[in-house]
C-alpha cells in the first residue's frame, strides 16, 4: 500500500547562536514511512530525537535536508517546502498531532474545546458535539467538569481532553508524541482501544510510547530512531 | 482537499522600501498575504515594522517597491496608481485599521454608535434605524454593553475603546485589517479578553490581517505566520509555531529566549 507518510534523507540540526554557535546534530539521513492502518513506533532513548522527528513531520521544526512527503489525496506535498498556508491546511485536513500538554485557549469549557477541535478537522458540528460526548466518557473525565475550563483540572484530566481533542477529527495521519505518559493502567487501555480503531479506520500513525505495554499492542513496526544519529565529523 | 486555497493573493508586495533621507525606514520587504490569514510583523522599535504598516495602508509613500492588492472585483491594482478619492474609499471600507492609540483611531467626540455609523454610512446606508440597529448588535459582538450606544468614547476604558475601534472597523466587513499593537498598554486580564475577542472575529469572518506586535505571545495566540524585522529588514519569515519554536537568526533566538515562558 501507498504510504501517506514518508521521510526521505530527512536531517536536522540546531545552531545556538546565543551560545557561540554551539551546533547540535539531532538526526540525519532519516528514512521511513507510514502506510495507511500502520503505527510506526520511534524508539531509542530520551534525547535520540524522537519528538523533534515528530515536530519536523508536523512542519513545526524546519528540516536541513530531505523531504516528508505527506499524501493528500492523488498529491504528494513535502512539508520541508510547503509554504505556510499549505502547512496549515493539512494540519486542518490531513494531520492531527498530540502532545501529553493541553495548550488552550483560557476560560473554555472541556467539552467545547474537544468539539470544537472536531469542527477544526471537518466534523460536522453535531457530530463533533456527540463524538466530544463519547470520547471525555471513554477517557473517564466525569461528566460533571464538561463545561469547566480544564485549566483547574488534575494533570491526568488534563491530559485526557487533550487525547480527546487530539483524536475527535478522522484525519488520514496521526503523530502521537507520548500520549499516554503518566495516564493510569485504564485509560492506558482507552487510548489503546482508541488507536486501534484509528488503525482500522486506516490512518497511519507515527508514535512515541515509553510504557512499553502501550508500544507492543499498537507498534506494527519498530523505528530505532539512534540508527540516525547524525554522524560527528 | 487541499484546493480549497485561494491561488490568487489578496496583497501582493514586492521590494518594498522607504528611506527617511538617508536613513532606512524599511527596505526590500516582499510577501503574498491570502484571504484568511493573519500575519504578524514583530521586532523592536525602530525595525521598521510601523514604518511597513503605514506603507501597506498607503499612509506613507514608498520609495521603491510595489503593493498590489485584489479589488473586491477580482482584479489587482497597483495601489501607487489610485486617486486619492479611490485610496480614501479603499480605506473607509474594504480595509480596516486599528490603531494603538484609540484617539487616532476614533473619533473622540462622537458618540459609540456614530462611530460605528459612520463607517457604515461610507459605504451608503442612509437609514437610521437600520444604521443604529447594525451599531447595536456591534457593540453587543464586541462585548460592550449595549446601554452605551450613545456615550462618547472618551467615557470608555482603554480596553473598550479597543474593542469600539474593532466594532467600527469590522463593521463594513473589511477584506483587510491592519492592527497596530492593538493589545499594548492594556491590564493583562482585558488584553486577554481582548486577544480572544479578536481571535474569534478574525477566524468567524476570514478576515486578512496584518499585525505589528512587539509582544510574541499576542503574536503567536493570533497568527498564522510571522515576518521578524531588524533595522528595517525582514530577517526571519514563516510559519508562526516554526520561527518561533525553531528559530534560525541570531537575533530571532534571542527574541524568543527574552520571553519569560508562561
Amino acid at each position: 500500500m501507498q504510504p501517506l507518510v514518508q521521510l526521505d534523507g530527512v536531517s536536522k540540526a540546531f545552531t545556538l547562536h546565543l551560545h557561540e554557535g554551539v551546533r547540535l546534530d539531532v538526526v540525519s539521513d532519516v528514512n521511513f514511512s507510514a502506510a495507511p492502518g500502520e503505527c510506526i513506533v520511534l524508539g531509542g532513548p530520551s534525547g535520540a530525537g524522537k519528538s523533534s522527528l515528530l515536530k519536523i513531520v508536523y512542519g513545526n521544526y524546519s528540516c536541513d535536508a530531505g523531504h516528508i512527503w505527506i499524501r493528500d489525496g492523488g498529491e504528494k506535498i513535502d512539508v520541508a517546502t510547503a509554504e505556510p498556508r499549505r502547512i496549515l491546511a493539512m494540519r486542518r485536513h490531513i494531520m492531527g498531532y498530540v502532545s501529553q500538554f493541553l495548550r488552550v485557549i483560557p476560560r473554555v469549557g472541556a467539552l467545547e474545546i474537544v468539539a470544537a477541535a472536531g469542527r477544526e478537522g471537518g466534523l460536522d458540528s453535531q457530530v463533533a458535539q456527540d463524538r466530544a460526548q463519547e470520547y471525555l466518557s471513554l477517557l473517564n473525565v466525569p461528566e460533571r467538569l464538561w463545561t469547566l475550563p480544564p485549566a483547574t483540572f488534575s494533570g491526568g484530566e488534563q491530559q485526557r481532553v487533550n487525547i480527546a481533542r487530539g483524536l475527535i477529527a478522522d484525519r488520514p495521519v496521526l503523530l502521537l508524541d507520548e500520549p499516554t505518559a503518566s495516564l493510569d493502567a485504564r485509560n492506558r487501555a482507552v487510548v489503546v482501544d482508541l488507536i486501534e480503531r484509528k488503525k482500522k479506520a486506516g490512518v497511519a500513525i507515527i508514535g512515541i510510547f515509553h510504557d512499553e505495554d502501550v508500544r507492543d499492542k499498537v507498534a506494527t513496526h519498530v523505528v530505532d530512531v539512534t540508527h540516525f544519529a547524525a554522524k560527528t565529523a | 482537499m487541499l484546493n480549497d486555497l485561494p491561488d490568487a493573493p489578496l496583497l501582493s508586495v514586492r521590494d518594498l522600501t522607504r528611506y527617511y533621507g538617508e536613513r532606512i525606514g524599511c527596505a526590500d520587504v516582499s510577501f503574498d498575504l491570502y484571504e484568511g490569514e493573519v500575519l504578524a510583523v514583530v521586532g523592536e522599535s525602530g525595525s521598521g515594522k510601523s514604518t511597513l504598516l503605514s506603507l501597506l495602508a498607503t499612509e506613507l509613500e514608498a520609495s521603491a517597491g510595489s503593493i498590489r492588492y485584489r479589488m473586491r472585483d477580482g482584479i489587482a491594482c497597483d495601489l501607487a496608481t489610485l486617486t486619492e478619492a479611490e485610496r480614501r474609499l479603499l480605506l473607509r471600507t474594504d480595509w480596516g485599521f486599528v490603531r494603538q492609540d484609540s484617539t487616532q483611531g476614533l473619533r473622540m467626540s462622537v458618540s459609540a454608535g456614530g462611530n460605528i455609523g459612520e463607517r457604515l454610512m461610507a459605504v451608503g446606508a442612509r437609514h437610521y434605524g437600520n444604521i443604529r440597529g447594525t451599531s447595536l448588535d456591534w457593540l453587543g459582538r464586541v462585548e460592550i454593553d449595549r446601554g452605551r450606544i450613545d456615550d462618547i468614547p472618551k467615557a470608555f476604558s482603554g480596553g473598550m475603546r479597543q474593542r469600539l475601534q474593532i466594532a467600527r472597523n469590522l463593521v463594513t466587513h473589511p477584506r483587510l485589517v491592519f492592527m497596530d499593537e492593538p493589545t499594548s498598554g492594556l491590564d493583562v486580564s482585558v488584553q486577554a479578553r481582548l486577544l480572544d475577542l479578536i481571535r474569534g472575529l478574525v477566524s468567524e469572518l476570514g478576515l486578512a490581517v496584518i499585525i505589528v506586535t512587539h509582544d510574541l505571545s499576542v503574536a503567536r495566540l493570533l497568527s498564522h505566520r510571522i515576518m521578524v524585522m531588524k533595522g528595517g529588514r525582514v530577517i526571519e519569515a514563516g510559519l508562526t509555531d516554526r520561527v518561533l519554536d525553531d528559530p534560525h537568526q541570531p537575533y530571532t533566538q534571542l527574541l524568543v529566549s527574552s520571553v519569560l515562558a508562561a
